[in-house]
């Protein structure tokens, strides 16, 4: 952990809130993975327990102005983001009071009038998209900045290289923020990428390329916000490679024979981003141990809320399978 | 109609283009050797100098991008079009059209829109061998989400391409690469073909022929031949495949009782499978006096050489004498 909260201009409000969101995302995830084993979602979910720092610390220099977007492993971004819970969990419930109205499910969650572009299924789409937003910020001078979150495992699509040397030629105001967890699905990046660092491939393309600890919110919130003034002042886009864990699997299906147990458990007891910055917090005097329960407790009740609310909502009427096809 | 000049198909997608960025600031035009170069058949020749660089942007060849970007650019209050410099090499973006842009709208719950025009020259007949002579729009057709044009003359091509690019949703326009150096007559003022309207190519009693891009031309010039013979051939252009005018195909049907459909794709799985069995389908069915027919391309790579080339795909006569089998002649 850095020393970053001496440093910091983080008001102690911003820096509560920063946790919040963290804690916001976990409990929203713990709750999703919950009501999966009930039964009452179906299909799959791709969840982000363990990487609540690079969402929120990403977002963080972010205006509601600005715009992400996300992938397969989306909740974390579109909650940092400021896209709400209660619209979400209706979403993945299927229901018509979803953000997409239950037709696009935990893979598809967008919320464009905070700047979420969505997330994706399909693994580095999201990142000529960013470009293609970057550019219309770029054309029409609207000055906002795209931030594009994408895995260890996306760095190796075409999408990506394409994007970046694109954004890099056109000057395109995008941050490509890598979320690099250590694998793509079941795949090591030490064996499927040659270069030491993803962070290393932003060299090919005339652009910096920044390694932060994805689990130090603050550090990520620093990093993000140096290439966001970068791309905001015009000087084109930045790769930014945060390292992190997640601590589920890749999907509900997954065993895990891939890794073992005792790296996972180094990771959730020694680096888990919300104990990590709570305790900082505590120490430093921003926040008080009653304080902490206080948001445990909110956050609890937000999420009690928001699963009463995707419950008691109505499910889509036959008649709209066939609506919103074409504008 | 007052101010008529002869225009080639290549100029009026041209005019159609730079009327609609004089008009709309929103629009802009990007793809691979577009700017000073002109394109690949030089279709936005001049244009770069008209509206500088930033509106005519010449990219990286990086199709898989260039489609992104141009998605990425529609939602979010562009309004772009896209040059894929030849439509074999739209396979390279495929992800971007078929995955994303037909399905950001549904999948969003209706909110947003991918108001995005993708021009895609296409089709045999010029000595550029398997990939670079396919014709593929079935594909593209077969995608909830995305409209497909074929233009097959100058005119239809300026008012297809005014209404692609106003329309809200991703289009996927087919350009026929021989028919860029056809003229026509084309009025100098903005007019719009709505996307989803077929037109009489030309009115006939025995038979109705329906066909799409060079191949309605090839069927009227077999319409002259057998009239002759005392065949009298409608050539119905649906113009649009998607959205389809199923109703001028099937009046016309009901009127000859005889129909042969006719497109430049391999028959197997093509459009035009669509069309006979959306007849064959209807209740026009019973107005029928011979079994619908197809003739479209053989289910091989296009090859090089000229006349296996022209061999692979309807010719003229090949309808002349698919209409004479109808006709028991």
């Amino acid at each position: 952990m850095t020393n970053l909260l001496k440093e910091t201009s983080h008001t102690s409000e911003q820096l509560k809130t920063m946790l919040y969101d963290m804690m916001v995302i976990r409990s929203f995830e713990e709750m999703v993975e919950k009501l999966f084993q009930q039964g009452k979602i179906h299909g799959t979910m791709h969840l982000c327990i363990g990487q609540e720092a690079t969402a929120v610390g990403a977002c963080v220099p972010l205006t509601i102005e600005d715009k992400i977007t996300s992938n397969h492993r989306g909740h974390g971004h579109s909650i940092a983001k400021g896209t709400k819970v209660k619209g979400m969990m209706a979403e993945l419930l299927g229901k018509e009071t979803g953000y997409c109205k239950g037709k696009g499910g935990s893979m598809h969650i967008a919320d464009l009038d905070v700047g979420n572009l969505g997330a994706n299924g399909i693994v580095a789409a999201g990142l000529p998209l960013g470009v293609g937003a970057a550019l219309t910020s770029k054309m029409k001078k609207l000055g906002y900045v795209v931030v594009c979150f994408f895995g260890d495992g996306a760095s190796n699509e075409g999408a990506f290289h394409e994007a970046l040397n694109l954004a890099a030629v056109w000057d395109l105001p995008v941050v490509f923020f890598c979320e690099n967890n250590l694998y793509g699905m079941s795949a090591s990046i030490k064996e499927m990428t040659r270069v030491e660092n993803i962070a290393d491939r932003g060299a090919a393309y005339g652009i910096p390329g920044v390694i932060v600890d994805g689990n130090d919110v603050l550090a990520v919130a620093e990093a993000t916000q140096k290439a966001v003034e970068r791309a905001r002042t015009g000087e084109g886009p930045t790769l930014i490679e945060a390292h992190t864990y997640r601590w589920r699997g890749h999907s509900r299906s997954d065993a895990r024979k891939y890794r073992t147990r005792e790296e996972e458990k180094e990771w959730r007891k020694m680096r888990d981003p919300i104990a990590l910055f709570k305790e900082q917090l505590l120490k430093a005097g921003v926040l008080t141990g009653d304080e902490f329960s206080d948001m445990e407790q909110q956050v609890a009740n937000e999420m009690d809320e928001a699963v009463e609310f995707a419950e008691n909502s109505k499910e889509p009427d036959l008649e709209t399978l066939m609506k919103d096809i074409f504008a | 109609m007052n101010d008529m000049r002869e225009l080639t198909y290549l100029e009026a997608i041209r005019e159609s283009m730079s009327e609609e960025m004089r008009r709309d600031e929103d629009v802009f035009i990007m793809g691979e050797d577009i700017g000073v170069y002109g394109g690949a058949f030089g279709l936005t020749n001049g244009m770069i100098e008209e509206f500088g660089p930033e509106r005519v942007r010449n990219t990286p060849i990086s199709e898989a991008a260039i489609s992104g970007c141009a998605v990425g650019a529609a939602m979010t209050g562009m309004r772009p079009i896209l040059e894929i410099q030849f439509s074999d090499f739209v396979m390279i973006a495929m992800d971007n059209i078929v995955n994303q842009a037909a399905k950001m709208r549904y999948m969003f719950g209706g909110k947003t829109s991918v108001p995005v025009v993708v021009r895609l020259p296409g089709g045999s007949g010029a000595g550029f061998a398997a990939q670079h002579s396919q014709s593929l729009e079935a594909w593209m057709a077969h995608v909830p989400g995305l409209k497909v044009v074929q233009p097959s003359n100058a005119y239809d091509a300026k008012g297809l391409m005014k209404a692609a690019i106003r329309d809200n949703n991703p289009v996927l326009f087919y350009e026929h690469k021989l028919l860029y150096n056809t003229k026509g007559e084309v009025p100098a003022e903005d007019y719009e073909i709505p996307l989803g309207q077929a037109d009489i190519k030309r009115e006939g009693s025995h038979i109705t022929i329906v066909a799409t891009a060079i191949m309605v031309n090839r069927a009227l010039e077999a319409a002259e031949i057998l009239a002759k013979e005392g065949i009298e051939v409608e050539v119905i252009d649906p113009r649009t495949l998607v959205p389809l005018d199923t109703e001028t195909i099937l009046n016309s049907v009901k009127k000859t009782s005889r129909v042969l459909v006719v497109y430049e794709a391999v028959k197997r799985g093509g459009y035009g499978a669509e069309i006979a069995s959306m007849i064959a389908e209807s209740d026009v069915f019973d107005y029928l006096d011979a079994p619908i027919r197809r003739l479209g391309g053989l289910a091989t790579p296009i090859p090089y050489n000229p006349t296996l080339e022209k061999a692979a795909v309807p010719q003229v006569d090949d309808i002349v004498v698919e209409c004479r089998k109808l006709m028991n002649k």
